[in-house]
């Protein structure tokens, strides 16, 4: 299959790149044990943002890894080379999903395996819960920034749209300030934010209430996939300019 | 019957004109070279043959289809001017990449790194390559799955003229073979080593014909010659 070809191809070229692996690896176990020392007094913050930020970290790191591999794609004429070839845009997409999803899969293990074991963070429902959610993610951020990267002329702006797409979106999560607390206006723009159910999944697993609303946040967020995936296709063109 | 036939095309880039009624044909089974200065609008047409290019007006038929064809993708062979491979994998990397793509048998990976002389460079990485090392390694990949067209946009600039006549050879046997070539050039010099030329100046066709043709009726030696004789007639 032509998305399993795709795939191979994009792990392939970050096997080439150890020092990305270790720092997609590294970043989020140390900001989490940073996290943990920092509140060492306080621990139910760590609690409380411990999770979130385990199931919310893959987004952001695959978001920008993907919005710069596909920017360079576009750049250097391998998409070019590839939509003048036999491969679907479906194939594409999903090859790289498929790919980011396996890392953050890696990336989630790992993190979690820290997080849960030597921090000793604790969550009231399954784990591995968490670490699903932060796959979805994960998928989510890849899926945003294969879209992203097509307002993206260099790796200068690719790298801005994260500050852009990603901060408010996490702001208005709901993970700072309850959404309830939020002035009307900005609950209306946390509603229309796909990271806000991102976020609210992990808070009901962090705290074992599995309601109808966890159902809806989980299936809010893959429809978010599908919505960005197929932005993305519209985004990708056989014939250019 | 040509295996490309422009009709009255129309390009614009950019709120630029760059082919503003370009109509020719390609020949089958043989190589024929495009030829003319930068800015011409050479890759323009490349990129219209291989179907990637939009354009404003007229069309371009290729193997019996319109260019751009789903059922031409895999009969069709591009490669584009700046070498399109994946500069942090290795050249055979690249090329079972691509065979997967386009659905060319394993085999098809050996005998691309073998037709273009690169079988101790293989296992590469393709940035650690010499520009002509890199520009063959996208050359590979375009002749994956024996394409009928193949359109190569300057395959042959910056390499050392040992390796460029055995490219032009390498041309000529895949064209032996039944294949029809389009091969875009900004040296003049290459235009002798083509069974047919299409001189491009400015977007327009200045001329169409073999070699011997052209210097038989500009009565020169050189294609420079012949293209200035053309151009200020």
């Amino acid at each position: 299959m032509r998305a399993l070809a795709v795939a191979a191809r994009v792990l392939a070229q970050l096997r080439r790149d150890p020092r990305t692996i270790v720092l997609i690896v590294a970043v989020p176990a140390l900001l989490e044990t940073l996290l943990k020392e920092l509140f060492a007094g306080r621990s139910e913050i760590f609690q409380h943002v411990g999770a979130p930020l385990l199931g919310l970290f893959p987004f952001v790191t695959m978001f920008l890894v993907t919005s710069i591999t596909m920017l360079r794609e576009r750049t250097t004429g391998t998409l070019e080379r590839l939509m003048a070839s036999p491969l679907r845009k479906l194939d594409l997409l999903a090859g790289y999903g498929l790919a980011f999803g396996c890392v953050a899969a890696v990336q989630a293990g790992v993190v979690s395996a820290l997080t849960f074991g030597a921090l000793g963070l604790d969550v009231a429902g399954p784990k591995p819960v968490v670490a699903a959610l932060a796959v979805a993610n994960a998928v989510l951020g890849t899926a945003l920034g294969l879209f992203v990267s097509a307002f993206a002329e260099t790796e200068f702006q690719a790298v801005q749209f994260m500050p852009a797409v990603v901060l408010p979106q996490i702001m208005l999560s709901g993970l700072f300030v309850a959404r309830g607390d939020m002035a009307t206006w900005l609950r209306w723009i946390s509603d229309a934010l796909p990271l806000t159910y991102a976020y609210d999944a992990l808070a009901h697993t962090a705290s074992d209430t599995f309601d109808a609303r966890f159902g809806a946040d989980v299936g809010v967020v893959c429809g978010c996939i599908l919505l960005a995936l197929a932005l993305g296709a519209a985004t990708l063109r056989r014939r250019t300019a | 019957m040509s295996a490309v036939r422009v009709d009255h095309l129309r390009v614009v880039r950019g709120g630029t004109i760059v082919l503003p009624d370009l109509s020719c044909e390609v020949a089958r089974g043989v190589v024929t070279g495009l030829l003319g200065p930068s800015g011409s609008g050479k890759s323009t047409l490349i990129r219209a043959v291989a179907g990637v290019q939009r354009i404003a007006g007229g069309g371009v038929d290729v193997l019996g289809r319109p260019a751009g064809s789903p059922e031409l993708r895999a009969r069709v062979g591009y490669m584009t001017q700046a070498p399109s491979v994946y500069t942090d994998l290795t050249l055979r990397e690249n090329l079972r990449f691509f065979a997967r793509v386009i659905g060319a048998p394993a085999s098809a990976i050996q005998e691309a790194i073998d037709r273009v002389a690169l079988e101790e460079h293989a296992d590469r990485v393709v940035s650690r390559m010499s520009g002509g090392q890199q520009s063959r390694t996208s050359l590979a990949a375009a002749l994956l799955g024996s394409p009928e067209l193949l359109v190569l946009d300057e395959p042959t600039v910056g390499l050392d003229p040992l390796l460029r006549r055995d490219l032009w050879n390498l041309f000529h046997e895949l064209a032996h073979a039944g294949a029809t070539l389009l091969v875009s050039s900004h040296v003049m010099d290459e235009a002798d080593r083509c069974d047919a030329l299409l001189l491009l100046r400015d977007g327009r066709v200045v001329a169409a014909d073999t070699p011997d043709a052209i210097h038989a009726r500009t009565g020169t030696q050189s294609m420079d010659e012949a293209f200035l004789r053309l151009v200020e007639s």
